[in-house]
């Protein structure tokens, strides 16, 4: 598998896209932190490029790789290699080449300028976030053959969890606005993991006062050291979920 | 060597594979042959594990091989259409297969020089023409020298020269004890390499005869028209 | 001049106070030892120092119109057994005293220092250490409390007192005070005429400064600071509040300032800086709100529908979650000439002005204030697509909540 890991991130490296992923989280976060003379504005603004940025450009980055590496995917299915090994390879290996990425592109400036708790919160929820929509992407691509039909399914699983859910919470939340429902939300954002993200880096910028004068029910709920770690174990199996189904399924798919 | 028993494969309500028994010894060339659909590359990739069939058992030297890998050690695989990255050299696909199977100790390399790839080894994948890509799925078929070899319509995109190498080196194979399955539309240019015969139809066997008692059956020198000479008795006796 | 006049005041009250009033000492190695002996012994108008050391006499009542100075910090300790001073007359002095160590009671609020319906009393530069009530005034006037330090270690708000306390009292002047880990550092109720200056309170568990039925009074450059809920001033009217700093006042439902069905009150050049809400109005009538700055706000302000006629005028806003909010669609307030960071408007005739009104509103701050699950959507895609579309064709908000006459930069730079 390390094998199988090295050479998916050789093939990743050389590729152009990820270094223009690099660039690209690099240059937006370095020219928010020097252009904002407030860095806790630059935070909020880099918030939104790792709950919308980074899903999106993994999410397709992944399916796109998976469906132009069936060839490879064959050469290594047509070794003595488990299939297994094989995808978890591919897994790992995605995930360490976008995860790289971030890193560089996003988490050092952010470890340079803003305080380290929030670098620190910002920089896990990137990296969970690009686990998730990569284990999601290999998850589209293992649904179908059709690369057209692959890429425009992962679009619309970051359309869907970057818009569309929230748009549906939005709407069950005028429907029974007069009901007590606030426990209902919380356990809804479970179901997505943009969500779980946006609010675990929202109650460490702070905003958790402005929550507490409205429902002070998240803030006791994910405030809380046990939420914190409910809501890290949520994203946690939102890595493991998607990956196991395609797994299961990569096992059994003709090349 | 190889030993199928009674294989089933679908796609979708498509039957590719139904009710397969094949028996396959070493020291044998068997030549895979059949009409365009009849399940030949299907039950390759079965015996390879590309494709896993939804009924049935295959065991290669003895074991059972679905969902197992260990038995891939034992194969070569030569694909009809070789796919490989294309931003690799040949050198590092090459190196790179190596890596991957570690445990291996001996390699065959004859190839490499023979079929002129050594001149080229630095070019991309991505860049090589059909045929070349051939020869380069020919070489990594035969690197680990292995126990079995199936080729896949082998000398399909092959210059005749470096097609002749290929046969030489299969005649080799056999020689030294191998077990050699190869697909080909084309059996006269394998007439002298081939001992068995086993003949594909929308999915199943039709016929299975070592080459010597079919010639004997038909009295035809060809093994072509041998082969079409009984499948016209067959279709005459239903 | 200046001496001429000097020579003559001297002339006038000195000379005469020296003549007939008489100075004693308490301490150690002076003829006296307790405070109490030596009150027993003089009459009004008369000094007493009192020297470095420990002073340990439960309750003192002055009803005497002295003035007792302490040298080298004295300490009068309550032991947690009593009420320390009880000033029962008027014209008292106390100054330079340590008092620490009230005793705890929730009935008759025992104090460091508690003026009985006394007025004219002085209580200047002293430290409050460790008390249950600071400084009690109740039916005081023109009572000075000034440049005194109050300090204590409060947890929870029935276990502590405040600050400075004043109740039903008039003309008061509380000026350059020091107070922390109190209930409310400063507390008024039912007092009229009085002046809170350049005082900073800070870290006190409710309020920094509380201000119940009290009208007309001003409390000018003072300094609310990362209290339970900053400045609260409710049923009130005529109340001025300039140049005051409310900083940090920052947690669930905290506010930098309450204001809670008062009129005609004058808000004008103080800064909002880091509180959850800027200002929160409730009941608010006739406020002229002018010339603040908020920066940083959770909300800058939150104006209840049950506001009306306040005009809010000139202010900066610049960097609030939400810079207003409100509950209703009835707006009876004018928003005039404020500068917004979040517009977005231009100015061609180059007047300083927007040419485009802005409404300050936010979709989604009105929707979390009937909604307050809502929240857990803060800066979600969906709610910043709502803003920006709202913001384009206001639908859902009130048309009139706008300021017509948005300044292109902000007054204070």
């Amino acid at each position: 598998m390390n094998r199988i890991l090295k050479y998916v991130m050789l093939d990743i490296v050389k590729s152009k896209l990820v270094i223009g992923y690099t660039l690209i989280l690099a240059l937006l976060s370095w020219s928010l932190f020097s252009l904002e003379d407030n860095s806790a504005k630059a935070v909020l603004s880099l918030t939104n490029v790792v709950l919308l940025v980074v899903p999106l450009v993994t999410v397709i980055f992944s399916t796109i790789y998976m469906y132009n590496a069936a060839e490879f995917i064959e050469l290594l299915a047509s070794q003595p290699l488990k299939r297994v090994s094989i995808w978890t390879g591919f897994f790992l290996g995605l995930s360490a080449a976008l995860v790289t990425a971030l890193i560089l592109g996003l988490g050092l400036p952010l470890l340079l300028y803003a305080d380290f708790a929030m670098a620190a919160v910002l920089l896990t929820t990137g990296i969970m976030m690009s686990l998730i929509f990569v284990s999601l992407g290999l998850w589209v691509s293992s649904m179908t053959r059709d690369k057209a039909r692959g890429i425009s399914t992962a679009i619309f699983v970051w359309l869907f969890f970057a818009v569309l859910f929230d748009g549906l919470m939005l709407l069950l939340l005028f429907q029974f606005s007069d009901y007590p429902i606030e426990k209902t939300m919380i356990g809804l954002t479970a179901f997505s993991p943009v969500d779980l993200c946006r609010i675990l880096i929202l109650l460490q910028l702070d905003v958790s006062a402005l929550m507490g004068f409205t429902g002070a029910l998240f803030r006791d709920f994910f405030g809380s050291t046990k939420g914190e770690w409910v809501a890290f174990g949520l994203l946690t199996l939102w890595v493991v979920i998607p990956f196991y189904f395609s797994t299961k399924k990569f096992r059994l798919k003709d090349l | 060597m190889i030993e199928v028993v009674n294989l089933h494969k679908k796609f979708g309500k498509f039957s590719a594979l139904s009710n397969i028994h094949l028996v396959l010894e070493a020291g044998h060339c068997i030549a895979l042959v059949g009409p365009n659909g009849c399940g030949k590359t299907t039950l390759i990739k079965c015996l390879l594990g590309l494709v896993v069939p939804q009924q049935g058992q295959i065991l290669i030297r003895g074991q059972a091989s679905i969902h197992q890998h260990s038995h891939r050690a034992y194969l070569g695989y030569m694909p009809q259409i070789g796919r490989y990255p294309g931003n690799l050299s040949i050198a590092q696909l090459i190196e790179m297969v190596r890596n991957l199977r570690p445990q291996q100790a001996h390699y065959d390399e004859e190839l490499i020089d023979s079929l002129g790839i050594s001149s080229i080894l630095s070019k991309k994948m991505s860049s090589l023409s059909g045929g070349t890509i051939q020869k380069v799925s020919a070489i990594l078929a035969f690197l680990f020298d292995p126990d079995i070899l199936i080729l896949d319509e082998p000398t399909a995109g092959l210059d005749p020269l470096s097609s002749e190498i290929l046969k030489q080196k299969i005649e080799k194979a056999v020689k030294q004890g191998k077990l050699v399955l190869i697909t080909s539309h084309i059996l006269s240019e394998l007439d002298e390499l081939v001992t068995e015969v086993v003949f594909m139809q929308e999915g199943q066997i039709v016929l299975h005869r070592p080459v010597h008692q079919l010639i004997k059956e038909t009295g035809e020198t060809k093994l072509s028209k041998a082969i079409l000479s009984i499948l016209q008795s067959k279709e005459h006796h239903e | 001049m200046i001496l001429v006049n000097r020579f003559l005041l001297y002339l006038l009250f000195i000379i005469p106070s020296a003549l007939f009033a008489a100075h004693f000492e308490v301490g150690r190695d002076k003829p006296h030892h307790t405070l109490k002996s030596v009150l027993q012994l003089a009459k009004d108008h008369d000094t007493i120092w009192v020297d470095r050391g420990l002073y340990a006499e439960g309750n003192i009542v002055i009803d005497k119109s002295v003035v007792i100075i302490g040298r080298n910090w004295p300490v009068i300790d309550g032991q947690k057994k009593s009420e320390i001073f009880s000033i029962k007359a008027s014209h008292v002095t106390l100054k330079g005293l340590v008092v620490k160590g009230s005793n705890y009671a929730s009935l008759d609020d025992p104090a460091a220092i508690k003026v009985y319906d006394a007025a004219y009393v002085t209580i200047e530069g002293n430290r409050l250490d460790d008390n249950f009530f600071g400084i009690y005034l109740q039916y005081s006037k023109h009572t000075l409390i000034k440049n005194n330090v109050i300090k204590a270690y409060g947890k929870e708000e029935q276990m502590i007192g405040n600050g400075i306390h004043c109740w039903k009292s008039d003309s008061l002047q509380i000026i350059g005070n020091t107070i922390s880990g109190h209930r409310d550092g400063i507390y008024f109720e039912f007092v009229t005429h009085s002046v809170i200056w350049r005082n900073v309170s800070h870290n006190n568990i409710r309020y920094g400064l509380h201000f119940m039925f009290s009208n007309n009074d001003a409390y000018i450059s003072n300094v609310f600071k990362q209290n339970g809920s900053g400045v609260a001033v409710m049923f009130t009217k005529n109340v001025i509040m300039i140049n005051n700093h409310f900083i940090e006042n920052w947690g669930d439902a905290s506010y930098g300032l309450l204001l809670k069905e008062i009129s005609d009150c004058h808000i004008l050049g103080n800064r909002f800086n880091s509180n959850t809400a800027g200002i929160y109005l409730e009941g608010v009538s006739r406020a002229r709100i002018e010339d603040n700055t908020f920066n940083d706000n959770g909300w800058g302000m939150k104006i209840q529908a049950s506001c009306m006629d306040n005009v809010i005028h000139k202010n900066d806003f610049r960097s609030n979650t939400f810079d207003v909010s409100t509950n209703g669609d009835l707006v009876l307030n004018t928003f005039e000439r404020n500068y917004w960071d979040k517009y977005e408007g231009y100015d061609l005739n180059k007047d300083g002005t927007g040419d485009v009104p802005y409404h300050p509103l936010s979709l989604f701050s009105k929707i979390a204030e009937t909604n307050p699950s809502a929240m857990l959507l803060f800066r979600s895609f969906i709610v910043v697509l709502m803003d920006r579309s709202e913001k384009v064709m206001p639908s859902l908000t009130p048309d009139n909540f706008i300021d017509l006459y948005p300044r292109m930069k902000p007054v204070f730079t």
